[in-house]
């Protein structure tokens, strides 16, 4: 069994940018994240020595986060709270608050569709398996979500600001 | 107008601040501690004999380990042989980490650490709980630590207790040598063994 220490470092970044997408940039992602590597710890020997860490690990994350999304849904949350629209302008790319901000509003299904395929690189078969759907559910979650963030981010860095629609 | 493809539209939620995983280790090390789920702590420190993996246990310093064991193997048997339980926390050694810094500088003549003796078992345990007897600055050869654990005729059996020592340095077997005054063998290699001395016998 490899020393807990060396799944923190082949691990740890994955499971921080799920984190992220599925709850924000914020101290919410490093409370799950620490939750999820506690918890990870504790559990450890008792883990079967052909497991795969990665999607142990991440399938951990995945429920922590979801977790503090109920507890965050049964807090109203004020209206002056809601996410503003994010700019059309500024310099994609580089302007994170905004795509963070955008990636906040997608539903959670499109958010850990996104989290898993694009960010952790899991194939749609496996990201289907650990989020507990379908391949083609999370396909189409992936593509829907990319495509809402398509109409804040429409080019490619450098090329002339458009007026981006954001519905 | 070319849109962008997922990765490139993406990348700006990619790639945490690795000042942030500093942190987040920093907060696990501690939350483990306080949970009792840390087995095993480990840091490493620069010597002049090569750096040095230092592990511990809740009883106290477990390992010492010379770069040429390989670290990573020395992890490997421990997780095998303790706990994979195990994250590098350096404030768990602090206290290991200063003594071995004031041992080579000169300053300290003796270790005064809690030590978990749990790798070692029977005569070479033995051998091992002698070793500390014999003074700073001063050897034994292997015959006379024969004769000290009460088995004159086990000189061979020293030498494994000592070429096995899982806390060097700390439990100072580089203080043995053959009977001819010639080094023996050393787990962190003979110049390791002749600095040690050379270290001890100018302090």
């Amino acid at each position: 069994m490899k020393p807990f220490e060396q799944l923190v470092t082949d691990h740890g970044t994955t499971v921080l940018r799920i984190c992220r997408v599925l709850l924000g940039p914020g101290a919410d992602a490093e409370d799950a994240w620490s939750e999820t590597f506690l918890a990870a710890l504790k559990a450890y020997p008792e883990l079967p020595a052909d497991a795969n860490h990665e999607a142990w690990l991440v399938t951990i994350a995945r429920r922590k986060a979801i977790d503090i999304i109920r507890i965050r849904t049964r807090t109203p949350v004020p209206a002056a709270d809601l996410p503003e629209l994010p700019s059309a302008h500024g310099n994609p790319g580089q302007d994170d608050g905004g795509l963070w901000r955008a990636v906040g509003a997608l539903p959670v299904r499109q958010r850990e569709a996104i989290a898993y395929h694009y960010l952790a690189g899991f194939p749609y078969k496996e990201a289907a398996e650990l989020t507990e759907s379908t391949p083609a559910a999370v396909r189409r979650a992936a593509a829907d979500g990319i495509a809402k963030l398509r109409l804040i981010y429409p080019r490619r860095p450098g090329s002339p600001a458009t007026e981006g629609v954001v519905k | 107008m070319t849109a962008l493809d997922p990765a490139a539209l993406l990348s700006p939620l990619a790639a945490p601040d690795p000042e942030l995983l500093r942190r987040l280790h920093l907060r696990l090390e501690t939350a483990a501690g306080d949970a009792g789920a840390l087995d095993l702590a480990y840091t490493t420190i620069g010597t002049p004999v090569g750096r040095l993996l230092l592990a511990a246990t809740d009883r106290g310093l477990v390992r010492v380990a010379f770069a040429g064991e390989d670290h990573d193997a020395v992890l490997a048997a421990l997780a095998a042989t303790i706990s994979p339980r195990i994250l590098r926390a350096p404030s768990r050694l602090a206290e290991a980490v200063r003594q071995l810094e004031e041992y080579f500088a000169g300053s300290r003549r003796r270790f005064e650490l809690p030590l978990d003796r749990r790798l070692s078992k029977g005569f070479r345990l033995s051998v091992l709980e002698h070793l500390p007897d014999i003074a700073y600055g001063r050897t034994e050869s292997y015959g006379q630590v024969a004769a000290a654990v009460g088995s004159p005729k086990a000189v061979r059996a020293v030498g494994t207790a000592c070429a096995t020592n899982p806390l060097p340095v700390v439990v100072p077997c580089h203080r043995v040598l053959r009977s001819d005054g010639s080094f023996g063998g050393y787990l962190g290699g003979p110049e390791a063994k002749a600095y040690l001395l050379g270290l001890e016998a100018a302090a």
